[in-house]
């Protein structure tokens, strides 16, 4: 317990809190409370019934009604206590419930039908979670597969633009040439482009370059991103050109210059842009959406949408789906995390 | 995973040597921008190039061949206001009320945004135990797609949902969250400040972490107090940094869309309407497909972004070049 | 698959037929769920491979959306797949195959009847382009339960929809219902209510028209019961955009009184209602004009003309055609049929409880009330459009954005300016 104490108040080396701390981790304990409040609703949810998931006010936790199997009856009956009148506090077996009656048998006479209002009944409970909303899906669909085409997609194209991204960076903030300022304004522009707005002109290119039904159509028109370039263009900056020319002496060809120097030191950077890369591709739908038709090719996030109808949502399937997209994605970034964490550490006493 | 690169690096080294040989130092960049180039071109400038052809057609046919030329007839419709300040005077109302949404919603999130990512980017630097946890903490939400963002909060916030429940339980009672115009509007701020505030407190908390120790040990001894050292040590050295984050931002913001749109579906009635989705329900989901409209709209968008950007490049023009 | 392949090779070699027609004709069908409709296609189709070994059936199941916005564009661009379930069905008109050259025409028009015009391009068209795989019709759900609790009496057959309007609020003042009234967040679903009021929705030449004496008069009514609350405003005011809004929760959660919405919603209702409170269908109220119309929807399956396999195509679709499969698939995704044969011979429904068997057969029964117009606008093929406005200006007007008279103004202009760019 001590330990837990020292650990939580352990401060900047000085033993006594300032008030600055208690506000800072006032702050940070807040900040859990509303960043991940929401996300363990959200797994707490898949796991409930529909009928669970529509109810007001809602419970934290997943719950079932209790029921029991009577002799005569050829289902599982639902466990009632009653509330008041003649039979207060017994638990009694519903067999039937119309407008406001309810017909029970009491469990040990379960012969002698009694007729009593549905408000003198409060429903036994218990907690459940309803893990066929989760087991359900492997059976429905195939998973495996899907799952495949997503990591697919997301490892290649994250690679691609990793690669690619960077080499613009570099020549973007290590060489001096005619046209720079032009280049670093076309990319900027390219950030005014969403891809929402260019959906249509979009797919007709990609399907005149026959990607269309191909992961590759996803994968290479996601690779070249401004946002990557203009991050890792700004970072690179900061690297030190005399490390470059002292390379230049030793004569290091550009190219080991670029992938030995500057590869390394801008670390952090890339593992922000490739936690960003992972997630954009992971995430995304409506661009597979229109790419990718055929079952064989979908995506997790697409045979996620497939639980979307027309006038009716499986919400059971799509929360537990939602649950285990995220699963991957959640892994990768603890994993990576630890690199931008000692990336950063390391660069930044220079 | 280095295993695997290091030979494939090797192998490009030989071509790239090749032509740095042949090329010279400094035109060798272009080599290096070439592939990005290439991608930019095929991918973003070309179907702007064709967004302008979409532009200046009429018509809902989806092939540019079947497109009759129309000028600026599109341009037109969407200009078509006696006073730009009150949509209801607009012929398109629809893209006038998402532009002023927009402007609103973009000067409210990208403010809200960038203070409270300082301020968390701060607290982080600071000498906290459990430094990685918390900063995992707050990048979490980044991770999630749009569509399970508005998800989660739509669930929160909905007539029946978790806030309520609260609310009637402490005995405030519940509101309508998601029925009110100006709730409605604040929690798209809110949902989009929660989404994507941990990307730019990261990139702010690389910035400040890369300020060297010594320049703040100068401070101490100077005995500046820590709002001074704030002022006049902490913001002018994270400016570079400020700047990635500021155009950034304010670029996403004009761009929010899906997690809004999932959320809110831009009402109750036009009132979370953006800009994006304008475009999108007009040249993609709604019928018939004014291709020719949303293209329009979209160059208009483009251009003002430019403008915007050129600005904030402008005030910073010390920074840019680093 | 490898099998397959093997068995029709042997087959065709068998019968000496040219080897290039030995390889199984893929055929893919892009399909999506309401229920469980595609995992019941794939099960019912797999018998039709199991016949047809040279045809090979995929079902591709997507999220409505890519039907409603991504498969008009993959079809302009001649990437489509051979099959699809649609519901913008006179819309797509120009990409569908006609089915008519390898069917048999008398059968269809028999079984299919005037549903077969919802697919067509015009009067003057007669091809057989799709099977309409699910009717719906809209309508209303009552809570008897909370009529009962009320000792409110339900309006009786020929009520309208003031009557119900009046008792619903009764009902909802004497419990502790919240809302009276809700209307799901569709241009579609009004269209029924505003026909019982005088839409005409068609001008004398036969063009699109939403605003006129009717329409006006509904929609202010609309408002108007949006304001003193006895609609529930977070159906139409909780949402933007034309995005879809059902109120089926708070039907569900017994907070609702009277609920519009159709025949799709039984399923639901009997699986999450259950005991919890007694239901009924009501069918569509009156309309001062004297009309008392719903509106029929539903999906269909087509083929589509850039197909490479147009008779493997047809061959599909008119399995699923034929009486037994139709009827099958119907008890099975517990819809209602639009193949006359089946709807006249009664269908049992599958898994269903009495109250909802009920709840079908009512509705079944109430198509007949439907209004000629309201058949007319569900195969019109800017019907869409003309939902789309219907929902947009109509929220408007309910949140206050515009007034009922600039609303009906706007929609005017905007049905207008769909009609000059979609000639």
């Amino acid at each position: 317990m001590s330990r837990i104490w020292s650990f939580l108040t352990a401060t900047r080396g000085s033993g006594r809190l300032h008030w600055t701390d208690w506000v800072s981790y006032g702050y940070l304990v807040l900040g859990i409370l509303l960043m991940f409040g929401p996300v363990v609703w959200l797994v707490l949810s898949s796991f409930k019934t529909q009928n669970e998931l529509d109810r007001f006010p809602p419970r934290f936790l997943p719950y079932a009604q209790e029921t029991m199997e009577l002799p005569g009856f050829d289902e599982a009956l639902p466990l009632f206590t009653v509330t008041e009148g003649e039979y207060a506090g017994e638990v009694v077996a519903q067999t039937r419930r119309a407008a406001g009656r309810a017909e029970i048998v009491l469990p040990v006479d379960p012969e002698t039908r009694i007729r009593l209002q549905a408000t003198q009944l409060e429903p036994i409970e218990r907690i459940a979670f309803a893990t066929e909303n989760y087991t359900d899906l492997f059976e429905r669909f195939n998973f495996l597969r899907f799952l495949w085409n997503s990591t697919f997609i997301t490892v290649t194209a994250t690679l691609l633009m990793l690669l690619v991204n960077s080499m613009a960076a570099f020549a973007l903030s290590k060489y001096e040439f005619r046209g720079r300022t032009g280049v670093l304004l076309i990319v900027i522009g390219t950030l005014m482009i969403p891809q929402t707005v260019v959906l249509v002109p979009l797919f007709l290119i990609v399907t005149q370059m026959g990607m269309f039904n191909s992961l590759w159509g996803v994968i290479i028109p996601g690779a070249a991103t401004p946002t990557g370039v203009f991050l890792l263009r700004q970072y690179m900056i900061t690297i030190p050109d005399e490390i470059l020319d002292a390379a230049r002496m030793d004569k290091a060809s550009e190219w080991k210059i670029f992938w030995r120097i500057i590869v390394p030191l801008s670390a952090p950077a890339i593992a922000v842009l490739a936690i960003l890369a992972i997630m954009w591709r992971w995430n995304d739908f409506l661009w597979p959406l229109i790419v990718l038709t055929q079952s064989e090719n979908f995506t997790l996030q697409l045979a996620l949408n497939s639980f979307q109808g027309e006038l009716q949502t499986d919400w059971t399937s799509l929360l537990a789906m939602t649950v285990l997209t995220l699963l991957p994605i959640a892994a990768v970034f603890m994993f990576l995390q630890k690199y931008i964490a000692t990336g950063i550490a390391s660069t930044g006493g220079k | 995973m280095l295993a695997i690169l290091t030979p494939i690096m090797r192998i490009i080294e030989i071509p790239m040597l090749a032509l740095q040989r042949l090329l010279g130092i400094n035109r060798l960049a272009w080599v290096f921008l070439l592939p990005n180039l290439v991608l930019f071109g095929l991918f973003a400038f070309l179907p702007v190039f064709l967004n302008v052809v979409y532009a200046m057609t009429g018509s809902d046919n989806v092939l540019l061949v079947d497109r009759p030329f129309v000028g600026a007839r599109n341009f037109g419709t969407l200009m078509d206001c006696s006073s730009y300040l009150d949509p209801n005077t607009c012929r398109e109302d629809k893209f006038w009320r998402a532009v002023w949404n927009t402007g609103w919603f973009v000067t409210l999130q990208v403010g809200i945004m960038v203070g409270f990512s300082l301020l968390t980017a701060i607290i982080l630097n600071r000498d906290i135990r459990a430094r990685g946890f918390f900063r995992s903490v707050f990048f979490f939400p980044v991770l999630l797609s749009p569509v399970v963002v508005a998800l989660i909060w739509k669930w929160i916030l909905q007539r029946e949902g978790l806030l309520n429940a609260f609310l009637d339980w402490t005995g405030i009672g519940g509101i309508n969250w998601l029925v009110d115009a100006q709730w409605a509007f604040t929690w798209s701020v809110f949902i989009s400040v929660w989404a994507h505030m941990g990307f730019y407190t990261l990139i702010l908390l690389a910035g400040l972490q890369a300020i060297p120790r010594d320049v703040y040990e100068a401070a101490t001894m100077d005995r500046a107090s820590p709002w001074r050292t704030f002022r006049k040590i902490t913001l002018p050295l994270l400016s570079p940094t400020m700047l990635v984050v500021l155009v950034l931002a304010l670029i996403k913001g004009v761009q929010t869309f899906d997690e809004v749109y999932a959320f809110t579906g831009g009402g109750p009635g036009t009132a979370t309407t953006f800009i994006i989705q304008y475009i999108y329900e007009e040249g993609f989901a709604g019928a018939p497909r004014l291709f020719g409209l949303a293209a329009a709209a979209s160059l208009l968008v483009a251009l003002v972004l430019v403008l915007l950007t050129l600005v904030q490049l402008w005030l910073n023009r010390r920074n840019v070049d680093g | 698959m490898k099998k397959h392949i093997l068995l029709t090779t042997t087959l065709a070699a068998g019968f000496g037929l040219a080897a290039g027609a030995a390889a199984a004709q893929e055929v893919r069908f892009m399909c999506y769920s309401d229920g469980n409709e595609c995992e019941v296609y794939e099960d019912v189709l797999s018998r039709f491979e199991a016949d047809n070994p040279d045809i090979d059936v995929e079902i591709d199941v997507v999220a409505y959306q890519a039907i409603l916005e991504n498969l008009p564009v993959q079809l302009a661009a001649g990437t489509g797949p051979d099959i699809a379930k649609v519901t913008d069905l006179g819309g797509l008109n120009e990409y569908y195959l006609d089915l008519a050259p390898y069917v048999d025409r008398d059968y269809w028009a028999e079984s299919f009847g005037d549903t077969l015009d919802w697919y067509r391009a015009g009067a003057d068209d007669d091809g057989i382009y799709g099977m309409h795989s699910q009717l719906t019709i809209t309508g209303a759900f009552a809570n008897a339960t909370l009529f009962e609790q009320a000792g409110v009496e339900m309006p009786g057959e020929g009520a309208t929809w003031d009557d119900w309007a009046a008792a619903s609020r009764a009902v909802a003042e004497a419990t502790d219902a919240s809302f009276p009234m809700a209307i799901d967040r569709s241009g579609h679903r009004v269209a029924g209510p505003a026909i019982s009021y005088g839409a005409q929705l068609f001008d004398d030449e036969g063009n699109g028209q939403l605003v006129d004496e009717g329409f006006t008069a509904f929609s202010q009514q609309f408002v108007d019961w949006h304001e003193d609350g006895t609609m529930a405003r977070d159906v139409w005011a909780g949402q933007g955009g034309s995005t879809y809004q059902d109120a089926a929760q708070e039907f569900i959660n017994g907070e609702l009184v009277f609920y519009y919405s159709g025949s799709w919603q039984v399923n639901r209702m009997d699986e999450q209602v259950g005991d919890f409170f007694d239901w009924q269908v009501v069918g569509s109220p009156c309309g001062p004009a004297g009309a008392c119309s719903g509106m029929p929807g539903g999906a269909g399956i087509v083929g589509f003309e850039q197909t490479e396999h147009p008779e493997a195509v047809a061959a599909v679709i008119d399995y699923l055609a034929q009486e037994d499969v139709y009827a099958e698939v119907t008890a099975r995704t517990r819809n209602l049929p639009a193949h006359l044969g089946v709807a006249s011979g009664g269908v049992e429904f599958e898994g269903a409880s009495d109250a909802a068997q009920a709840a079908l057969n009512a509705f079944a029964a109430d198509l007949p009330n439907v209004s000629p117009i309201a058949f007319a606008y569900q195969g019109y093929a800017g019907n869409r459009a003309m939902f789309g406005i219907t929902v947009e200006r109509l929220s408007q007007a309910i949140v206050g954005e515009l007034s009922v008279e600039d609303a009906m103004t706007r929609m005017a202009a905007d049905l207008e300016s769909a009609m000059a760019e979609s000639q």
